[in-house]
């Protein structure tokens, strides 16, 4: 699948839960499936942290299939044959979606000048684009990660809008470890010279910082089990160790792969502002404090999903969330499916998983 | 669809069309599918996790999770009908865990295996060894019974409560009995409680 790329620009200012509002924001969307004529049958899917809209369909930049090809498709879990598939690009990132590196009305990119967004506000601008589509309500919201982040918000902000809330390997606020993680990499990326307080869009992008970002984010998104099966101490290329700084672990060469790799489809300023968002990210803190208000007036069915080897998003956030969502007398399906990959495992080939998803979505 | 086993039959005959049914201890969402078709409004909790995957690979409502610790959350009268079947031996505190099945349900089934049926007294008695039977069919050591009852005894636990059965159905051999000599005939038993 290839559809063309498509974007539209929000005929409302976007409110931002920073003060002051994003105007002309324009958001990158992909759509898979046909729509009934009733309209009825459209799945909105959020994607995460460095994610896109090109989420069954060949990825512009890189030439990868989308990142959950395996997911959504013809016959797949997410079926395409039934159902309209919507995925967009969040604002704050730079796969045409207005962020960082979108030109401001100077004419000049925002750079740092670019507000600092939350997840809610991603949300409000995924519901400027149901909006513009005419769709009053979702067949369900799906995410993992951050896209989970972005479900749980959806269906508390805009309980009416869907019947289906599926979130998985997420939280319903960023933990201090999370928070620590992402300041190693703003950390990293700032201090790369060539991000010059964000003004680099004339010259040189930071790479190197950003490469050092991607790096440590990525040994998040894996199990320590994963690792030491998929590289254990072996040597790259090579019989001995170098006694040098040298990629002389398959596991550096890995990660030094996934950082280069990385910085050429992604903007160095949005990883800053989309790591912010999920760092503000605590649901229950925008509700009055208890989690179980935020989904007071949903009327939507609810499925939760973890991984047992995630330490990133670990079961008992998600455990966090099944309580609140039974407080709240919420119909709530939970499940932490055991998988070797980590945080990766909603990405990854995990059969229970696609069980999951289709027996939800359908049912 | 598979023949429900005889408590759960009297089960989802007995609960009413469109009642709000909590069950605890759901496993593969039997009881729940067939509830499901009476319109009820039918949420499960189980312990095991591909019980659980398979629940809702169905559509069913199931939360992953261990009553003992969970229902906790869950708010006072959420619910028509508390279900427990062939659980309460399993609970760490069967007494608590029949408060918490009616405080979450105005109305709870509950059903449980009989030590006292003559089989297992035979058993004990002839062997002088726990019994392992097809109600009960994990030995001692690997069982996840912790709490062995009789019919008498889940009688007394409920006078101690202060809560009356309302009803009470006894079944041997997978076939319905009559309540004559229950303690002794039964292999297993279901109550109907309430508040």
């Amino acid at each position: 699948m290839s559809p063309a790329p498509r974007s539209v620009i929000l005929p409302a200012p976007l409110p931002l839960d920073g003060g002051g509002a994003l105007t002309d924001t324009r958001i990158a969307f992909e759509t898979y499936g046909d729509l009934s004529p009733a309209k009825d049958n459209a799945i909105l899917v959020c994607h995460a942290l460095t994610g896109d809209q090109h989420i069954a369909s060949e990825h512009p930049v890189t030439g990868k299939p989308g990142w959950w090809a395996r997911m959504v498709g013809p016959g797949k879990p997410i079926d395409t044959d039934r159902f309209h598939v919507i995925c967009a690009n969040v604002i704050g990132s730079c796969m045409g979606s207005t962020g960082p590196a979108s030109e401001a009305p100077d004419g000049t990119p925002y750079a740092m000048r670019f507000p600092v967004i939350t997840i809610r506000d991603m949300v409000r601008g995924l519901v400027g684009l149901l909006d513009t589509m005419g769709f009053e309500r979702l067949h369900a919201v799906v995410g993992g990660s951050m896209g989970g982040m972005q479900a749980l918000s959806f269906a508390a902000n805009f309980p009416e809008r869907t019947a289906r809330v599926l979130a998985i390997a997420t939280a319903a606020r960023h933990s201090a470890q999370n928070i620590a993680f992402h300041e190693v990499g703003r950390q990293a990326i700032m201090a790369d010279p060539n991000w010059r307080e964000g003004g680099y869009y004339d010259g040189d992008p930071p790479g190197a910082g950003l490469a050092v970002a991607r790096m440590a984010a990525h040994i998040t998104y894996l199990s320590e089990d994963g690792l030491t099966e998929k590289f254990g101490r072996r040597l790259q290329d090579r019989d001995a160790k170098t006694f040098g700084f040298d990629a002389d672990f398959q596991i550096e060469s890995y990660l030094r792969y996934q950082g280069s790799g990385f910085v050429q489809r992604f903007d160095a300023n949005s990883y800053l502002y989309i790591t912010r968002a999920m760092d503000y990210f605590d649901l229950a803190e925008e509700h009055g404090g208890r989690l179980a208000d935020a989904f007071a007036a949903s009327r939507a069915r609810f499925c939760i999903v973890s991984f047992d080897s995630d330490w990133l998003y670990p079961t008992s956030e998600s455990r966090h969330v099944v309580h609140a969502l039974n407080a709240a007398g919420a119909p709530v399906s939970f499940v932490e499916l055991s998988a070797p990959f980590g945080h990766d495992s909603f990405l990854l080939d995990v059969p229970a998983l696609d069980r999951v998803v289709q027996g939800f979505i359908d049912g | 669809m598979a023949e429900l086993r005889p408590d759960l039959a009297v089960i989802a005959a007995q609960v009413p069309r469109g009642s709000r049914v909590l069950d605890i201890g759901c496993g593969d969402g039997a009881l729940m599918a067939a509830l499901r078709s009476k319109e009820c409004d039918v949420r499960g909790i189980e312990i095991d996790p591909d019980c659980v995957e398979r629940c809702v690979a169905r559509g069913l409502s199931v939360v992953q999770g261990d009553a003992d610790r969970d229902l906790a959350f869950y708010p006072d009268a959420g619910f028509d009908i508390a279900v427990l079947s062939q659980t309460l031996q399993t609970a760490a505190r069967p007494d608590r865990m029949l408060r918490e099945l009616l405080r979450v349900g105005t109305r709870a089934y509950v059903s449980f295996p009989n030590f006292a049926y003559w089989r297992m007294r035979w058993v004990l008695m002839r062997e002088g060894r726990m019994p392992v039977t097809r109600h009960l069919p994990v030995t001692w050591y690997e069982t996840q019974n912790i709490h062995h009852m009789t019919v008498r005894d889940f009688e007394a636990l409920a006078k101690d409560l202060g809560v009356v059965p309302e009803r009470k159905w006894f079944f041997t051999d997978d076939r319905e009995i009559g309540a004559a000599g229950a303690n002794w005939r039964a292999e297993y038993a279901l109550f109907e409680l309430s508040r």
